[in-house]
C-alpha cells in the first residue's frame, strides 16, 4: 500500500483552529513527547494562551516496559499549574493504539483530577486497542501495520510527517 | 571469553555486582535513567507503575539502616512490594546456609534481591544460584564493592560538575576497608575521570592501588591541592582503637576536612560523603553542613540511582 501524508503544516493549522475554538479560561495544553511537545508548543504560541504549557514523558507508565525496557533519555514531565478541576487537552502527533493516551491519563492523576481532558492529534491512524478516541483530528491516514507515521521538526521549526518501517510492529 | 554475569545475551544490564565488570556503556545509561527519576521524588504522588506487582526482597545479612532504606524508599517508588529481612538475626543464626535462604525465597516468587553481607563475592554467589527471572543487586559485599553508591557518587559529581573529562577527585580516609572508595574508583576510572587521587595514613591505604590509576598521598595539603572532588569516608569505630590508627583525634587532625584543609582545593569543589558521618573524626561540621557540602543531595540522589538500577535490571 502506497500511502501519501499530508502536510504537517498545514494540519496543524487545522487543529489550532479546532483547538482554539474550544478553549475556556481555565484550560490547559499538555504535549506528549515527543511530537506532541512540538504540536502543543506551536499551539500555545499561536493561540496565544494564558496557562503555561505542560509536557508528559510516558514512558514510565508505559504497559509495555517488561517488553520494550526502559528508554534512557525520559525527559521529565513538567505540569506548571494546578490539575485539579482543569479543562486538559492532551496534544500527540499520532494517534494509533491508544495506549500512549491511556498512560498519559495515568500518569495525569497523579497530579490530581482534572474536570475534564480531550485529545487533539495531528494524524488518527486507527487501529484502536483501546476505547479512546480524540476529540480534535487534524487526519484520519491509512497506512499499513508495518509502517510506522513519524512527526519530525527541522532546524527552523518547520514540521513535516514521514513513513518509517515499523520493524517492531508494536503499537504507537 | 567467560561471559559477564551482570549482562545477559543481549548485553543489558540483569544483575548489579560491581562497577568494575561494567562497560562505560552501561554506566552513562544508569545515569541517564536516574536524571530521569529524580523529578519523580519531586511530586506530590512520588510513584511510578513500572515495578507494579513486582517482589524486591532486601537480603540484609549485615546491618544497614541508610542503604536499606533507600534501596525501600527507590523499589516502593517503582511501585514494587517490598520485604525487609533482617538475616542476621533470623536464619543465619540458626544455621541455615545462605543459598538455602535465598532459595526459599526464591520459592516465595521473589523478583529482586537486594543484597548486603559482610562477605566479599556474596552478591555474586547468589547472582550465579538464582533463576535467570530473578535479578539480584549488590547493597555493599565485604570490602569489595558497592555499586549503588559508587554510581550515586559519580551521579552527584556530574550533577554538580557536569562531566568528568576535565576533573580531578580526592578520595579521603580509609580506602583499604572502604567498598564504597573502590566502587567509586571503578566508575570515576570507567567514565574518564583523568586524575583519582587517595589521601590518607599509610596504614588505611591499599599498597597495590597504583594499579587502579590512583595517586597516593599522605599529606591533605597536597593532595587537596586544586581537587574539584572531595570524598570524604567514613572512619568505622572499630578501626579508632586498632593498630592502624593512633586515635580519632590524631585522625582528625591529619586527615579531617576542616575548613583551612578545604581551602587548598579549587573554591568550587564539591563535598562528598557516603554517610554516616564521624563529626569531628572524618569531617569537621562547619564543612559537613557548609555550602560546599553535597551530602544530603547525595543521599536524595540515591534513590533515583537505585530507581534506575532496579527498573533496568527489570526490564532486561
Amino acid at each position: 500500500m502506497t500511502t501519501r501524508l499530508p502536510d504537517a503544516e498545514a494540519l496543524l493549522q487545522a487543529l489550532a483552529g479546532q483547538v482554539g475554538s474550544a478553549i475556556r479560561d481555565n484550560t490547559a495544553l499538555i504535549g506528549i513527547h515527543t511530537g506532541g511537545v512540538w504540536l502543543a508548543e506551536r499551539l500555545h504560541r499561536d493561540l496565544e494562551l494564558a496557562v503555561p504549557l505542560g509536557t508528559l514523558d510516558v514512558n514510565f507508565y508505559r504497559d509495555d516496559f517488561e517488553q520494550r525496557g526502559l528508554r534512557t533519555q525520559v525527559r521529565p514531565s513538567t505540569i506548571p499549574f494546578e490539575v485539579d478541576g482543569r479543562d486538559l487537552i492532551l496534544v500527540d502527533d499520532v494517534l494509533y493504539t491508544g495506549r500512549t493516551i491511556r498512560a498519559a491519563m495515568n500518569e495525569l492523576f497523579d497530579y490530581g483530577r482534572p474536570a475534564s481532558i480531550r485529545l487533539a492529534t495531528l494524524i488518527d491512524r486507527g487501529g484502536r486497542e483501546l476505547p479512546i478516541a480524540p476529540q480534535f483530528v487534524g487526519a484520519r491516514v491509512e497506512v499499513a501495520f508495518d509502517q510506522n507515521i513519524e512527526l519530525t521538526r527541522d532546524e527552523h521549526g518547520r514540521l513535516t510527517l514521514k513513513l518509517s518501517e515499523n520493524t517492531a510492529a508494536a503499537g504507537h | 571469553m567467560t561471559a559477564n554475569p551482570q549482562l545477559n545475551a543481549r548485553g543489558e544490564l540483569t544483575h548489579l555486582l560491581d562497577i568494575e565488570g561494567l562497560p562505560a556503556s552501561i554506566l552513562w545509561q544508569i545515569l541517564d535513567t536516574a536524571r530521569s527519576f529524580v523529578s519523580i521524588g519531586e511530586r506530590e504522588v512520588k510513584k511510578v507503575p513500572l515495578l507494579r506487582g513486582k517482589s524486591v526482597f532486601n537480603l540484609f545479612f549485615e546491618a544497614s539502616t541508610r542503604t536499606r532504606t533507600t534501596f525501600e524508599i527507590a523499589a516502593k517508588r517503582l511501585s514494587a512490594d517490598v520485604i525487609n529481612l533482617n538475616i542476621s538475626t533470623s536464619s543465619q543464626n540458626k544455621g541455615e546456609r545462605v543459598l538455602d535462604t535465598v532459595a526459599n525465597l526464591a520459592a516465595m516468587n521473589a523478583d529482586l534481591f537486594v543484597v548486603r553481607h559482610a562477605q566479599s563475592g556474596a552478591a555474586h554467589l547468589i547472582a550465579k544460584h538464582v533463576s535467570p527471572d530473578i535479578h539480584v543487586i549488590n547493597a555493599g559485599d565485604g570490602r569489595h564493592e558497592h555499586p549503588t553508591q559508587g554510581l550515586l557518587d559519580v551521579f552527584t559529581i556530574r550533577h554538580y560538575k557536569n562531566e568528568f573529562s576535565n576533573l580531578r577527585v580526592a578520595i579521603v580516609g580509609d580506602v583499604l576497608h572502604s567498598r564504597v572508595a573502590r566502587s567509586q574508583i571503578h566508575a570515576l576510572a570507567r567514565l574518564g575521570c583523568p586524575e583519582i587521587r587517595a589521601i590518607g595514613p599509610r596504614t588505611l591505604l591499599p599498597r597495590d592501588i597504583g594499579a587502579l590509576g590512583v595517586h597516593v598521598y599522605h599529606d591533605m595539603a597536597a593532595g587537596l591541592k586544586d581537587v574539584d572532588v572531595i570524598t570524604m569516608l567514613r572512619l568505622q569505630n572499630e578501626r579508632m582503637q586498632g593498630p592502624l590508627l593512633p586515635s580519632p583525634q590524631e585522625f582528625f587532625k591529619n586527615y579531617g576536612l576542616t575548613p583551612e584543609k578545604l581551602a587548598f582545593a579549587r573554591p568550587d569543589a564539591i563535598v562528598l560523603h557516603p554517610g554516616p558521618i564521624n563529626r569531628g573524626v572524618e569531617i569537621d561540621s562547619s564543612v559537613a553542613d557548609g555550602s560546599q557540602s553535597v551530602i544530603l543531595p547525595q543521599v536524595t540522589f540515591g534513590i533515583a540511582i537505585r530507581m534506575a538500577v532496579m527498573s533496568m535490571v527489570a526490564s532486561s
